[in-house]
């Protein structure tokens, strides 16, 4: 037992020096670290942390196995739940999951499972690999094809469970790459794309069949998913327009959304020379938002260069993103405007954006999500002069399938109507899952809702063969 | 991969280029665009689609060799190929609704009237074609808009083939010769469809313009494509890219489009010496 009240410290690139590049920001336990943390662990009877997990990790138990330096079996066990250990290490909010319910947290830091969690698939991926992962040929789903459509977070999760039972599973990608946002979203420097290629080729090698450059509902229908023989489909294509605050001078040059300004320098890294995706490189930018995909931006932006701002509405505490991810922007040097509000975007005589008008805001009653409304101050309005504004405030649903499904049923907010413990849709075969569902939330709620619904796919599947 | 299985060059820097691509040939139809990718270092860029063939599984690109990855799809030779194509995108022409058409081409932009006006006499209408062109060298498709429509009208600014006017003025002339239009669909640069729009909208004729703006994905998640349209924000690869003109910001779209301008013009100055052309990296 070690009775360290804090975690063990997870060593990461010096702040001034990860600002100019794109290279992973937290450099990961050694094995004496993971062990060290793990022994922090006391075996809990009652293991709130697990409940606390989307995709309930068997997390004391794959500790024990790391504190008594068996990482392999540590691994079996990980893997037995959670098809994306290495990614879930490294962007799931475990403070509001299985660390927020530690009963280490209750007198100093929770035991860092995020960072275990994250040195268990590091290490088998460095030490065992995947060569070995040979194509699964048998299980009760033998002979049944399953299609996914969108191989984000969500479809991976799902495909990978159900190739474990030995279906015939097929997933279905709109771009050129597999990942979803786990590639265009997600940046370099928190979730390197070699680790999300490596978690794609153990799910290839076990027989899964990606196909890019599919869009369901226009290169091709549900409908004729079912003409083809897959028994079961599972919808899991994200989140998606980009939201904007409908203010003046928001499409100016210049002005761009978080989605797109992510997707240039992720998935086709523009930030590279070698790649013909131009960027611009601004020598002062202002985000607007401050969730998760505002700091992803923001950083980016620092990275290309710039003087970067963000500007947000709201206080400090009512900041959605991570408090990790807010410590890393300050870290490097993102300066934050809270209780402010842009209300309108200026530009010059040929359309580009010279500065953004904000009104200071105050903070009132809390409103319907709880946090407390905030309320603009009269006459309070100043200008932050600016080459380009990044609009990161969310997505509405794309109804791209809905509109070309017969019979699809939508949610009042535009998204795909799923059954909340079993994905399945008000077409019967039909399941969905993920940000496509509810609107932009976690990978790992993302990763919940894949799981469940393969488990319900291959319930219904099973009982209609 | 989708392999070149017919090449032709119409003008010095003009392409008539087809793919394999059989998804999107099964499902294509006019005023419908693509994405494509040359490698993988390449950007995504769309493309409206001139034809397709689905027997032959073939999707046909009319393109102006103009930017970097243009430049690099031009210089394939059949038997090669590029890494993606995905598609079709955006909605499909309308084609009902209304009885006679006039379809108002400007440069490249003919390449991507000719399946419209094809769509619309192959739905039964009555197609008049303005195709308007620089000078002689760049006309296209002449012979093939001359077969396929009902009648036919070419001009150039110089006055090197056909009449001496721009599109704009002879759309207006033959509204005052008399010819009823119930819609006019344009394509063309953005300041041609603009003005289009001016003389459509005085005469009260319904104006359809296709739309091309810089993209990524290609199916709404990008928002790099919007436009300001009467007043609100629409995106050209979900809600387009055909638009009611008179409702169009043509001046956010212009601006918006030259966005990266400046890297173009680098890549097409570069002549590298290991291939003739653009610059090529490794």
């Amino acid at each position: 037992m070690n009775k360290q009240k804090h975690k063990t410290p997870m060593p990461a690139q010096d702040p001034n020096i990860r600002n100019n590049n794109f290279d992973e920001v937290a450099l990961g336990y050694t094995k004496e670290d993971a062990i060290n943390e793990a022994k922090r662990c006391i075996g809990c009877p009652k293991m709130p942390c697990v409940s606390g997990c989307p995709v309930n990790v068997r997390i004391p138990e794959f500790i024990a196995k790391v504190a008594e330096d068996k990482m392999d079996e540590a691994y079996e066990i990980l893997t037995s739940t959670n098809s994306l250990p290495a990614i879930c290490g490294r962007v799931c909010p475990q403070e509001n999951q299985c660390e927020g319910k530690c009963v280490r947290g209750k007198a100093g830091d929770p035991v860092g499972v995020g960072r275990i969690e994250r040195f268990v698939a590091d290490y088998h991926m460095e030490n065992v690999g995947n060569d070995g992962v040979e194509p699964v040929t048998e299980g009760p789903g033998k002979g049944i094809k399953v299609a996914i459509i969108g191989s984000g977070p969500a479809g991976l999760t799902c495909a990978g469970d159900l190739i474990n039972l030995g279906y015939d599973v097929t997933v279905f990608e709109s771009l050129h790459k597999e990942g979803g946002v786990l590639v265009y979203g997600i940046p370099e420097f928190r979730l390197p794309k070699d680790i999300v290629a490596y978690e794609v080729g153990t799910l290839e090698k076990k027989g899964v069949k990606f196909v890019r450059n599919v869009v369901v509902g226009k290169t091709m229908y549900i409908k004729e998913l079912f003409d083809k023989g897959f028994k079961t489909v599972f919808i899991g294509t994200g989140a998606g327009l980009p939201m904007f605050m409908n203010i003046e001078g928001e499409n100016l040059v210049g002005v761009y959304s978080a989605n797109e300004y992510l997707t240039r320098i992720n998935l086709m890294k523009a930030y590279l020379n070698d790649y013909d995706t131009p960027i611009k490189k601004h020598d002062k930018v202002v985000i607007v938002g401050a969730g998760n995909v505002a700091m992803d931006a923001a950083r980016c932006a620092k990275r290309m260069g710039a003087e970067t701002h963000v500007v947000y509405r709201r206080g400090r505490e009512e900041m959605p993103a991570r408090a990790e991810e807010i410590e890393h922007a300050e870290e490097e040097g993102i300066i934050f405007h809270l209780l402010n509000n842009p209300v309108r975007i200026l530009g010059d005589e040929k359309n580009n954006v010279t500065k953004v008008e904000c009104v200071q805001m105050e903070l009132g009653e809390p409103d319907a999500s709880g946090r407390r409304r905030p309320v603009a101050i009269p006459g309070s309005e100043f200008c932050i002069e600016t080459d380009a504004v990044i609009m990161a405030l969310g997505t509405r649903l794309n109804n791209l399938i809905c509109e070309t499904t017969e019979g699809l049923e939508m949610t009042e907010r535009g998204g795909i109507k799923a059954d909340e413990e079993t994905g399945a849709t008000s077409i019967p075969g039909v399941y969905a899952g993920g940000d496509a569902c509810t609107g932009a939330a976690t990978v790992i709620k993302a990763m919940g809702a894949g799981k469940n619904a393969a488990a319900a796919m291959h319930e219904y599947m099973q009982a209609n063969k | 991969m989708h392999k070149v299985v017919y090449k032709k060059q119409l003008s010095h820097d003009m392409f008539w280029m087809e793919f394999e691509a059989p998804y999107v040939a099964e499902k294509a139809k006019p005023g419908q665009f693509i994405i494509f990718r040359v490698d993988e270092y390449g950007e995504r860029i769309p493309l409206t689609m001139a034809a397709s063939d689905k027997d032959k599984g073939t999707v046909t690109l009319i393109f102006q060799a103009i930017g970097r990855s243009t430049m690099l799809l031009s210089q394939l030779e059949v038997g090669e190929s590029i890494v993606d194509i995905v598609g079709p995108l955006g909605n499909p022409t309308e084609v009902e609704g209304f009885k006679k058409v006039c379809v108002v081409g400007g440069g490249t932009g003919n390449a991507l009237a000719y399946p419209v006006a094809m769509g619309f006499k192959a739905a039964g209408l009555e197609v008049d074609m303005i195709s308007g062109f620089k000078t002689k060298d760049l006309i296209v498709l002449e012979e093939e808009f001359k077969a396929g429509v009902d009648n036919f009208y070419l001009v150039t600014d110089d006055g090197s083939a056909g009449e001496k006017a721009f599109t704009t003025q002879k759309l207006e002339a033959l509204i005052d010769e008399g010819k009823q239009y119930d819609r006019v669909v344009t394509v063309g640069p953005p300041i041609m469809m603009k003005f289009v729009n001016e003389i459509t909208k005085k005469h009260g004729i319904k104006t359809i313009a296709s739309l091309a703006t810089i993209m990524i994905d290609g199916t709404g998640m990008c928002g790099g494509c919007r436009i300001t349209y009467d007043g609100e924000t629409k995106y050209v690869c979900v809600d387009g890219p055909e638009f009611d003109a008179s409702l169009v910001d043509w001046d956010v779209l212009i601006a918006r489009n030259a966005y990266y301008m400046e890297e173009e013009e680098r890549d097409r100055n570069h002549v590298c010496r290991l291939t003739g052309g653009v610059r090529y990296y490794e």
